[in-house]
């Protein structure tokens, strides 16, 4: 790694930092549910009442479950709509007509999933109305699902004696509104101000200096970006992604982007230690986060900058300079280089986000495992907005059992006795994304349907078919792009685990928030372990790595791990 | 220490829970999806109307002849070249932006950088110097405007014979048009490929 790439880190960890307490403070009165008696709160009770809401009405876990389930499954069935129909539709100026039944399927549940895996490539495929009034709409609606389940588990630990885990369509709306639009609409407008683009036109034709007919896709693209990075959903407005220059113009976007990525889950561990009225709580999860997410952004970052192997012979300069980023520069960008694109692969996969700014299905056979690696965790470190925190609390509650196991009492967390119904569902949360991954990975590879989207031989194949289940079933949405899963075969099975990766880990979690309010606060005493120090914290890193290494080692082992070792080997 | 609602959480009729569902995402939708955008796009053509409709470059007649931020492909002699772009059916196609999705072991990958390190070599047989990575190598968007300084400084001997120009002449060129990281260190030293090939051109 370079000094520039060690000083980017630094920065960029130093100013999200920076953010948590604002961050916290911030978001802390909408999980409280406590806007204050001025006229904010009197137009937010307005608003409310007008939906047909009830704000203080609260909800048991299960109607809050069901709740949130009508309204994604609503949303998916407007999306598929709306995608189908776009021919139809106004603002399309380019007359795109409508998507292929498989491929609304997926990408309507990928958008409710938060996922944003995409098996098409937006700018010749999806109209404006479908960007603005499909994808993004849940960019927004999927991004405030997470952080409502976040809020429910976090009450279930703040709340004591009730059935009550808030109130879903108050919690929703409220995030939606109050949180995620504000820091959008001003995001939009940064992006705009370096060069990304904000319109309805048609796609633009000309001549070009060089010579040659070049026609530009247009777009309301930053609007969307926006969101795109602030709800952690990574659905590229344009087929590249983040790599695309109306997408992500400069390297200050860039690093704002980076920054959307992380600032809510940031957040959101402060939010828990403000309601659980200890911050130190919050902070203990924070550093579970970092420690490990430093760990993996400093290893893609030597891998890509070690360059390919197979280029030594060809007389290329792979040495980094003052002239040059060197490295591993295919599929990567100019203007972000090694350094930052590298610290974006892993911020992208260590949170959910899944946007890309330059194609990890061309780094380095180990500068791309560690991205997949983050995913196959769990989406903890930082994680989706919302869901990372969830579920970092999940492998937390786990970790206080093992340690409640090793001394022979009673395991405790935040005053809350964890027992056999709360592991139960912990450990349900934990199954769901690894049997997904790796079922789904293994049917692919086993059928013909599965082998043929494989665009890389060897090893390499086979990554893309796991990263391809990791990235759904943990909902990233980030790919090994080279696979071609536009097919009914790929757009189905990925969707299925998108959905149940999604849904079948957050019924648990919801479970887990009613079972935990319901308990008494047991008050600390000289026995109670303490879930805020250095040991917790490596205790909690130990689960994590435990959990999500043990698991997936195998799998690495056959692409990546052969790949790293074939390339140097010189094969 | 709990002030929160109390109240019993009580299960209600089915509509209690599909109507709040429709009036909360049509209401959202309307609002994300529409209100939002638009105002966005209002307030940006109002106040940056060049950069939101793409940072586009006009020659002295009033023709569009590219955008600031993308690339073209540029292949005389007597230019710079920019990043080999994987754009579909031909490069630097704005309607298809892309990566070409190599792996680092596909021998697919190994024949595309050496078609083009034998192109540089063909236009350049003098130039023994190692190519900048950059060169031969294609960049995530397929429409990367920029190369490395490396890269930039590696075809200015050729650029210069083919247009009859002394090396010291372009070389001052490309460092004219060219940007490096802010203190040092924050962003990358490149030179946009198109705003330096325009500065050649003016130079006759």
């Amino acid at each position: 790694m370079t000094s520039a790439s060690i000083l980017l880190l630094i920065v960029f960890l130093t100013v999200l930092g920076l953010t948590v307490r604002p961050m916290g403070a911030w978001m802390a009165p909408l999980a409280e549910g406590r806007l204050g008696s001025g006229a904010f709160a009197r137009f937010d009770n307005r608003l409310l009442r007008l939906l047909g809401v009830d704000g203080d009405a609260g909800m048991g876990w299960k109607q809050y479950t069901l709740a949130l389930i009508v309204f994604n499954a609503l949303g998916a069935l407007l999306l598929y709509g709306m995608q189908r129909l776009q021919g139809g539709l106004p603002f399309n100026p380019q007359h795109l007509g409508a998507v292929s039944a498989d491929s609304s399927f997926n990408t309507a549940v990928s958008f409710v999933a938060n996922t944003n895996w995409q098996g098409y490539s937006g700018e010749s495929t999806m109209s404006y109305l479908t960007q603005m009034m499909g994808l993004a709409v849940q960019n927004f609606l999927s991004a405030a699902t997470g952080i409502a389940v976040a809020f429910a588990l976090i009450r279930g630990f703040a709340r004591r004696e009730t059935a009550d885990v808030g109130n879903f369509w108050a919690d929703v709306t409220r995030i939606t509104l109050y949180l995620l639009l504000p820091m959008s609409f001003v995001m939009a407008l940064v992006l705009v101000s370096q060069g990304g683009l904000q319109n309805l036109s048609g796609y633009v034709s000309y001549t070009g200096f060089a010579g040659h007919a070049q026609s530009l896709a247009m777009g309301p693209v930053a609007s969307q970006e926006a969101i795109k990075m602030i709800g952690t959903n990574g659905g590229g407005f344009f087929n590249a992604n983040s790599a695309h220059p109306f997408e992500n113009p400069t390297a200050l976007t860039n690093f704002l982007q980076m920054l959307a990525i992380f600032i809510i889950p940031a957040g959101l561990c402060h939010v828990f230690g403000r309601l659980v009225k200890d911050t130190r709580q919050g902070w203990a999860i924070l550093a579970v986060m970092t420690l490990i997410f430093v760990v993996c952004a400093i290893g893609v970052g030597v891998f890509e900058q070690q360059g390919n192997p197979l280029f030594g012979k060809l007389g290329i300069d792979q040495l980094a300079s003052s002239l040059q980023a060197g490295g591993n520069m295919e599929g990567k960008e100019v203007r972000f280089g090694i350094s930052a694109s590298s610290l974006f692969a892993a911020v992208t996969t260590a949170a959910s986000c899944g946007a890309v700014n330059a194609m990890h299905d061309s780094f380095t056979a180990l500068g791309g495992m560690i991205p997949m690696w983050l995913m196959q965790l769990g989406e903890v470190i930082f994680g989706g907005v919302g869901s990372g925190l969830y579920g970092m609390l999940v492998l937390a509650v786990l970790a206080v059992f093992v340690a409640g196991l090793m001394v022979g009492r009673t395991p405790e967390y935040l005053g809350k006795k964890i027992e056999p119904y709360e592991m139960k569902m912990v450990a349900l949360a934990i199954l769901v994304t690894p049997t997904l991954v790796l079922l789904g990975t293994s049917v692919a590879v086993l059928m013909s349907a599965g082998q043929a989207g494989v665009a890389n031989p060897g090893p390499h194949g086979f990554s893309e078919i796991l990263y391809a289940f990791s990235s759904a079933a943990n909902n990233n949405g980030s790919a090994f792009a080279g696979l071609s899963a536009n097919t009914p075969f790929y757009n189905g099975m990925l969707a299925t685990a998108m959905w149940f990766g999604r849904f079948a880990m957050i019924v648990p979690v919801m479970a887990l928030a009613g079972g935990l309010a319901k308990k008494k606060i047991l008050p600390t005493s000289s026995g109670t372990m303490p879930t805020h120090d250095a040991l917790f914290v490596v205790l909690v890193i130990g689960t994590v790595l435990l959990v999500g290494a043990l698991t997936y080692i195998p799998a690495l082992a056959l692409g990546p791990i052969v790949e790293h070792l074939g390339l140097w080997a010189g094969h | 220490m709990n002030t929160l609602t109390q109240t019993a959480a009580t299960t209600p009729a089915r509509s209690a829970i599909l109507r709040p569902a429709l009036t909360v995402l049509v209401t959202l939708t309307l609002v994300t999806g529409l209100a939002y955008p638009l105002a966005t796009t209002v307030v940006a053509q109002l106040t940056m109307p060049n950069q939101a409709n793409g940072s586009l470059i006009v020659d002295e007649n009033g023709k569009v002849i590219g955008s600031a931020l993308i690339g073209q492909a540029f292949d005389k002699p007597g230019e710079f070249w920019g990043r080999l772009s994987a754009t579909g059916d031909k490069p630097y196609n704005g309607v298809n932006s892309g990566g070409s999705n190599l792996g680092p072991s596909n021998p697919a990958l190994i024949k595309a950088v050496s078609a083009r390190i034998d192109a540089l070599k063909k236009a350049d047989p003098g130039n023994t110097r190692p190519v900048p990575v950059d060169l031969v190598t294609a960049s995530g968007s397929g429409l990367d405007p920029d190369i490395s300084l490396a890269a930039a400084y590696y075809q200015v001997p050729r650029v210069a014979r083919v247009r009859k120009i002394s090396e010291a002449q372009v070389q001052a060129l490309v460092d004219r048009t060219a940007s490096r990281p802010l203190f040092g260190y924050f962003g990358e030293a490149k030179v946009n490929v198109l705003a330096l090939n325009r500065a050649l051109a003016s130079l006759h």
